[in-house]
């Protein structure tokens, strides 16, 4: 088996996640932050160690400013739309995934200005037609930082600059990139980083966040939700402190023990080091599969520094037939169709067909990539034939 | 002071785990415990400490921006 769809969910983990997980339940298993006993703080302790990892893997230096969501989805949802509000207007690019389309597009019905910066058909975006399109009113700009249906990287510290020289908040959408690309929060002026912990940062489903900024006030975010925090209990309205405002409800205490482990794995070999052998075996693919006839892969030129996920199409062969064959005749794992990005597979031409995506991990191999570029070669070469 | 006590009072658990870890890493003698019920209606955990290393607790806090409500003896 070979499993290329990392950009969704990756696997494998580092074996020590599954097992702090186990751990967690069979030995402490009890509320953090809601009592006063042994296992209580036990619990408070591990949900406070994963956010010292995440403030020391994006250099933040209040661990407190790490806001625990359920993925990356519910971060960016708590970010937009506790910041937009009618008349405001957003910047955004025509890369983005939906997690980031669809809470606009609702903010918009309600008032919200949303203004889209298409990118080129390479997955391009010009930082300056971000500038051209701050207004008055603009409140916010929000990119994803690596993309996830071509790997592409968008141009963060240059519009960062923007946001930070026209008094903007700039969110940017990390799932693809935290833990397997390298990210400097406060050089590149970062105000909002939304994460998930399932992709890149090796934790399981269920466990994201969204790292708040010095510059983002508290006042100015609306909590997403309200609820029981173990604090002021004796008051019936929401707390106005940190991160209690914003985490309501208990936590997932086992997937914070599962990605404190894979966040330890991260920190210890460093994104820096990931990416370097994540790009190498992106190389190898992108050489591989363009080397094949009738494969179109998609995005920019394959030497530009990126991420590891890539997206192709062979000729005349419908994704879905692909990614079939890949999995019945190769054993091999990817994604087919649109990725949650509608918009992502319009701007590079892809739309509704959608593309064949392969994405890659630490835990990937050379060997891999070479067998999945033979199958792939293989698929192509065979539909010809039947065809003739 | 000696075999004294005070303890810190935080609006939240996250506080007082980012105060017990600062003070952890400066090597000070300092317990997470129940808040007594004379002192708070939260419900959650304060952190106690001995009496004669207040001074360089109040420090650790303040340069850690950790937000507390009360310092109190017991």
């Amino acid at each position: 088996m070979i499993y290329l769809d990392n950009a969704a969910t990756s696997y494998p983990k580092p074996k020590k996640v599954g097992q702090a997980m186990l751990y967690f339940l069979e030995k402490i298993g009890a509320s953090p932050g809601r009592s006063g006993h042994r296992l209580s703080l036990k619990a408070g302790r591990i949900v406070y160690q994963t956010r010292e990892s995440l403030a020391q893997l994006f250099d933040v230096d209040d661990p407190l400013r790490i806001i625990f969501t359920l993925n990356v989805t519910e971060a960016l949802n708590l970010a937009l739309k506790g910041l937009l509000r009618p008349g405001d207007q957003v910047i955004t690019s025509s890369l983005e995934h939906n997690s980031v389309m669809r809470p606009l597009r609702e903010l918009q019905k309600e008032g919200v200005e949303v203004e889209v910066i298409p990118c080129s058909p390479q997955g391009d975006l010009d930082p300056a037609d971000v500038k051209k399109a701050v207004k008055k009113n603009s409140k916010l700009i929000v990119l994803n930082h690596g993309s996830n249906v071509i790997g592409n990287l968008l141009p963060i510290s240059a519009v960062g600059k923007i946001s930070r020289d026209h008094g903007l908040l700039f969110l940017v959408d990390v799932a693809q990139t935290a833990g397997c690309y390298p990210l400097d929060l406060k050089k590149d002026n970062l105000d909002l980083l939304a994460f998930t912990g399932h992709k890149a940062l090796f934790g399981p489903p269920g466990t994201g966040g969204l790292v708040l900024g010095e510059r983002v006030e508290i006042r100015k975010l609306k909590p997403l939700k309200s609820g029981g925090t173990g604090s002021q209990s004796e008051s019936e309205e929401q707390p106005d402190f940190l991160p209690d405002i914003y985490e309501s409800g208990t936590p997932n205490t086992v997937g914070l023990s599962g990605l404190k482990e894979g966040l330890r794995f991260v920190l210890q070999k460093g994104a820096e080091k990931i990416h370097g052998y994540e790009f190498e075996l992106t190389q190898r693919l992108i050489a591989g599969l363009k080397d094949i006839p009738g494969v179109i892969v998609y995005g920019g030129e394959g030497n530009k520094d990126r991420i590891a996920v890539v997206s192709f199409n062979i000729k005349d062969q419908l994704p879905s037939e692909v990614g079939l064959r890949l999995e019945e005749e190769y054993k091999i794992m990817c994604r087919v169709g649109l990725h949650c990005s509608p918009a992502a597979h319009k701007t590079i031409g892809t739309f509704p067909g959608g593309t064949v995506r392969f994405s890659m991990s630490w835990f990937n191999t050379f060997k891999e990539i070479d067998e999945a570029i033979l199958a792939v070669s293989n698929i192509a070469r065979r539909h010809k034939r039947g065809r003739g | 002071m000696k075999g004294s006590y005070g303890v810190v009072i935080f609006y939240s658990t996250s506080a007082a785990l980012r105060a017990e870890s600062l003070a952890k890493r400066e090597n000070l003698k300092i317990k997470l415990i129940p808040v007594p019920r004379h002192l708070s209606s939260d419900c959650g955990v304060c952190l106690r400490f001995e009496s004669e290393e207040r001074a360089t607790l109040q420090k650790i806090l303040q340069e850690g921006k950790v937000e507390y409500k009360d310092i109190c003896n017991l």
